[in-house]
């Protein structure tokens, strides 16, 4: 490559802490955002723990009240806030630019200010737990259980700034995905040739940018409510704690889809490539992705069918609700079709893939139950949900996540995750998942609610309870195995190709790891298998006709008279913006002082930023 | 080989585990549990059916999806890594297909939902009403039309339907009483409607549903279905002014209760104590337990609720008090008293 035409940018100091605060890089601020949600989910995972020892028998004392209920609150908000959703868009950040042939993110340094601000809004959530205790009533925090005369201490507050800081980042990093895909796909990569986890990349940042607004809203009205004496919540002044359930779930119900969506895209990149085919039916697990983003809008009462809503209104939401798993079915039906018929390679990445495919059905067939009003009014609020949305989301999300982390990690690191250990890893996540989370469902049909840090003895939940707890461990010692795979292959894993899994997709084009540029040329879009059609020409059946020659391999298309390459300088401000707002958010919870020190850092972050020129080199030509 | 080993034995692991958990369930909830699945109310029952009418189409969906993905896996597993299969891209006669049939059964699992929605929601219009107000973290009981204030237990008599008005005085609370039916939130400011009928006489178990604080998971109650006669027995006692204190430690209780903090909170109807912010403790000796259902109702139970309630109760907005253990032995034969 070194001897091509192009005038290859001027990379900036490449190593070093400094150049990580302040890359711009669209790679580097995916691994950001993956190894700080990877740092959120030992605590999160811990507190799991925490939760599990305390429910193993009947009674126990491990966990109680007060210190229980901030474990809980801070797991469920954790794994939401701080783990699922910031390593989606890690890797989104990572792969989509390289998946649609983009040089980088359409605003780098507001993503840098994205991950900066996930970071330290997560720091701060956690803080609370050394100063004074952390939120405690529940990650949906119901008013008016968190009103100044129920949580008198700093907790909520800590909860309702944290969300709001991590919710300026999900938004900017939402406006930055739309922005990037519409607008900087490589030529010939119409919509209709997206690749699927871009796709749902898309969905998921449209759906960000229309629920978050909801939770930010009702955040500062509690906000309000507990420092400025207003009563949007408060029923004795004639608020209405609804309104908080309301506002809330128009959030929450989306934010489901926003967790899962990007995953089933994982899942659609992993399965076909494993299988050596194409995904079967491409138009409709597009199409229902953004029907599921658009009726995701309209189930959010669905958490709400015990709050005394008249039936119709129960009714519509229980037929929304179940129209949703049309969308979903298609898609599950699609990816079976995958691979059927297909030549199944069981890497690693496939079998979480398929495990994801397994597990979330039970999770969809569970909710079905839930969106049934009548049957809802039993089990919501039973471990019976517990067990639903966990299928969802750990058996969903998060085993699509691994699968995605063992597909793309030779592409960010140039080496392979061990295969022997990745199978050990799938077997302790596998079973120890299933051992914690199926049998909660019988606990649900059994009477057990969620949410509460102890049981007596004598109603049957024992035994059920402790096999829950012992699967939690095995689950734990499958991350445990993760983790110790990646630190053993980033150091000594075996060496990947630039195209070690035979791919469909354009980040397989270029090298492993990629170049701050990305691509020396940008690829020239056919179909919707780029990669593959380069590699298996014409006949279906066609064996491979060249191995990826880089940009000697060239298609119609691509050599035009290349550009030089400008990529943005470095910039340190997006940091400092971000801890501005952060010091700002600690000062309304702790010390006035810190009010005027995150001001100013905010401010004079934003100047700099704004009279810093994006392309320093090209502003000087001019 | 090995490769499919693993992945077979993850699969037969799941399925032992699969079958051995509905063995230890139907044991437990058959004995014992508050299930869902033992109804003694039509309510409850009506919707225990709508759930296996739900479990019998998803458990078919279910055999149907795994067995199809399973099959994939392992029969189209690639013998040669080089293998390149036919490329087929979609086929839109199977996309209509299984579109279709996913939401044809979805349209039926809806109308039965509806059905049993119509078919339960309404309370018959003879039912006998209570009002429920969810305290942090206790139940407070008022039958309206008896003139009867009590609390964590509530006493029905078999077969009749009852009417709860269902509401809170602080927070958001759930009423569930699981084998009577589902739960309705307790929400403060609002007053929902919720109705039960108990076909079989005995003690249910039930408690708060939505997390309410500290001791979220001590809010528990217990619902007493009695016989007619038992009811109406049970009302004339309710009914009558507390008991005076005849024994001289019972006596000496009775002062401490009306010289202390006690009377700030708790009402005893006849006698100077008229708080409102505990459970009226007119009739406490009749019930079969304290603190929200958490402890029998014994003396040696009710002494050490009253030397550290916050010990047993965490959280509990009553406080330890500092009484002396005379002042708790004067107090427990009191209160035992109050039959």
């Amino acid at each position: 490559m070194a001897s091509s035409a192009v005038a290859l940018p001027r990379v900036y100091e490449e190593r070093g802490l400094l150049s990580w605060l302040t890359t711009v890089d669209h790679k580097r601020i995916g691994i950001l955002y993956i190894l700080g949600a990877g740092f959120f989910a030992l605590i999160g995972g811990l507190e799991a723990l925490f939760i599990r020892t305390q429910l193993a028998v009947p009674n126990n004392q491990v966990l109680v009240g007060e210190a229980y209920n901030q474990v809980l609150t801070m797991h469920g908000t954790t794994m939401v806030f701080l783990v699922v959703m910031p390593v989606l868009a890690g890797l989104g950040n990572y792969v989509v630019p390289l998946m649609i042939g983009a040089r980088d993110m359409a605003y780098p340094r507001l993503n840098a200010f994205g991950v900066w601000m996930f970071l330290l809004g997560g720091l701060f959530l956690n803080l609370s737990f050394l100063l004074g205790g952390a939120p405690d009533a529940g990650w949906f925090g119901y008013a008016p259980l968190t009103a100044k005369t129920f949580s008198k201490g700093t907790g909520i507050d800590f909860w309702i700034l944290g969300l709001q800081l991590l919710g300026i980042s999900s938004i900017t990093s939402s406006i930055n995905f739309v922005s990037t895909i519409l607008l900087l796909r490589a030529p010939g990569l119409t919509l209709n040739r997206l690749p699927l986890f871009a796709w749902t990349t898309l969905v998921t940042a449209f759906l960000i940018l229309f629920a978050m607004p909801s939770i930010s809203a009702a955040l500062f009205l509690l906000f309000l409510d507990r420092h400025l004496g207003t009563h949007f919540f408060n029923p004795a002044a004639g608020g209405d704690p609804l309104l908080w359930q309301h506002l809330f779930w128009f959030f929450g119900h989306p934010e489901v889809y926003i967790m899962i969506l990007p995953a089933m895209g994982i899942v659609s990149e992993v399965l076909p490539v494993f299988s050596r085919k194409p995904l079967f039916g491409y138009t409709a697990v597009a199409y229902s992705s953004v029907a599921i983003g658009f009726i995701g809008f309209t189930v959010w009462a669905h958490h709400m069918f015990a709050v005394g809503l008249p039936d119709v209104v129960n009714a519509f939401f229980s037929a929304a609700s179940m129209l949703v798993a049309v969308p979903t079915a298609i898609k599950v039906f699609n990816w079976i079709a995958t691979i059927w018929g297909g030549a199944v390679r069981y890497r690693t990445p496939f079998l979480f893939a398929a495990a994801f495919v397994a597990l979330f059905v039970i999770g969809g067939l569970s909710g079905l139950f839930l969106a049934a009003v009548p049957v809802d009014w039993q089990v919501t609020d039973t471990y019976f949900v517990v067990a639903h949305f966990h299928y969802t989301l750990f058996g969903g999300s998060m085993f699509a996540i691994v699968a995605g982390i063992y597909y793309w990690f030779p592409k960010i690191t140039g080496r392979f995750l061990d295969e022997r250990l990745g199978r050990l890893h799938f077997a302790l996540q596998f079973i120890g998942f299933n051992l914690t989370f199926f049998p909660m469902h019988f606990l649900g049909l059994m009477g057990m609610p969620r949410r509460i840090y102890t049981y007596a003895p004598g109603l049957g939940w024992e035994s059920l309870n402790l096999l829950a707890t012992i699967g939690a461990f095995i689950l734990a010692l499958g991350f445990v195995v993760f983790f110790a795979n990646i630190a053993r292959s980033l150091v000594a894993g075996e060496r990947a190709p630039d195209d070690p899994w035979d791919g469909h997709t354009l980040e397989w084009l270029t090298s492993s790891p990629p170049p701050p540029y990305n691509f020396a040329r940008i690829p020239v879009v056919h179909s919707r298998r780029p990669a593959w059609d380069r590699k298996y020409t014409g006949n279906p059946h066609a064996r491979p006709v060249a191995e990826i020659a880089g940009e000697n391999d060239r298609q119609e298309g691509e050599d035009a008279p290349e550009k030089p390459i400008h990529l943005p300088a470095p910039s340190i401000w997006p940091l400092v913006i971000a801890a501005g707002l952060t010091v700002f958010a600690l000062g309304l919870v702790t010390h006035w002082l810190f009010i005027p020190i995150g001001i100013l850092l905010f401010a004079v972050g934003l100047a700099r930023w704004a009279t810093q020129p994006l392309f320093p080199e090209a502003a000087s030509h001019s | 080989m090995a490769r499919i080993r693993g992945a077979a034995r993850g699969w037969a692991r799941w399925g032992a585990v699969g079958l051995l958990i509905p063995g230890v369930w139907l044991t437990g909830c058959a004995a014992q549990s508050p299930s869902i699945l033992a109804p003694v109310s039509p309510k409850g029952r009506a919707e225990a059916e709508l759930f296996w009418f739900i479990f019998l189409i998803t458990a078919g969906v279910f055999v149907l999806v795994e067995t199809l993905l399973l099959y994939a896996v392992l029969r189209f597993r690639a013998r040669d890594p080089h293998t390149v299969p036919p490329q087929i891209h979609g086929n839109n006669a199977l996309e209509i297909s299984w579109t279709t049939a996913t939401a044809l059964g979805l349209a039926v699992i809806f109308a039965m939902t509806w059905r049993t929605m119509a078919a339960t929601s309404a309370p018959p219009a003879d039912a006998m009403p209570v009002k429920v107000t969810g305290h942090q973290w206790w139940w407070e009981f008022e039958y309206p039309t008896l003139g009867i204030t009590t609390a964590n237990e509530l006493v029905i008599p078999v077969g009749r339907p009852v009417r709860l008005t269902v509401t809170s005085a602080d927070v958001i609370h759930s009423f569930w009483v699981p084998q009577l039916g589902g739960k309705m939130d307790a929400i403060p400011g609002r007053e929902n409607t919720l109705w039960l009928q108990a076909d079989v006489e005995g003690v249910y178990h039930g408690q708060c549903a939505e997390l309410c604080g500290v001791s979220h998971a001590n809010m528990r109650l217990r619902v007493r279905v009695v016989s007619d006669a038992d009811f109406q027995r049970w009302v004339e006692a309710q009914r009558a002014p507390a008991a005076q204190p005849v024994e001289p430690l019972a006596q000496q209780g009775y002062q401490v209760f009306m010289s202390k903090a006690c009377v700030g909170c708790h009402t005893i109807n006849g006698t100077p104590a008229q708080g409102k912010v505990g459970p009226n403790l007119t009739h406490v000796g009749s019930r079969t337990t304290i603190a929200a259902g958490l402890l029998e109702n014994t003396p040696e139970n009710l002494a050490r609720w009253l030397d550290n309630p916050p010990a047993i109760k965490p959280g509990s907005l009553m406080p330890r008090l500092g009484l002396t253990p005379e002042e708790i032995q004067a107090l427990v034969a009191y209160l035992s008293s109050l039959k």
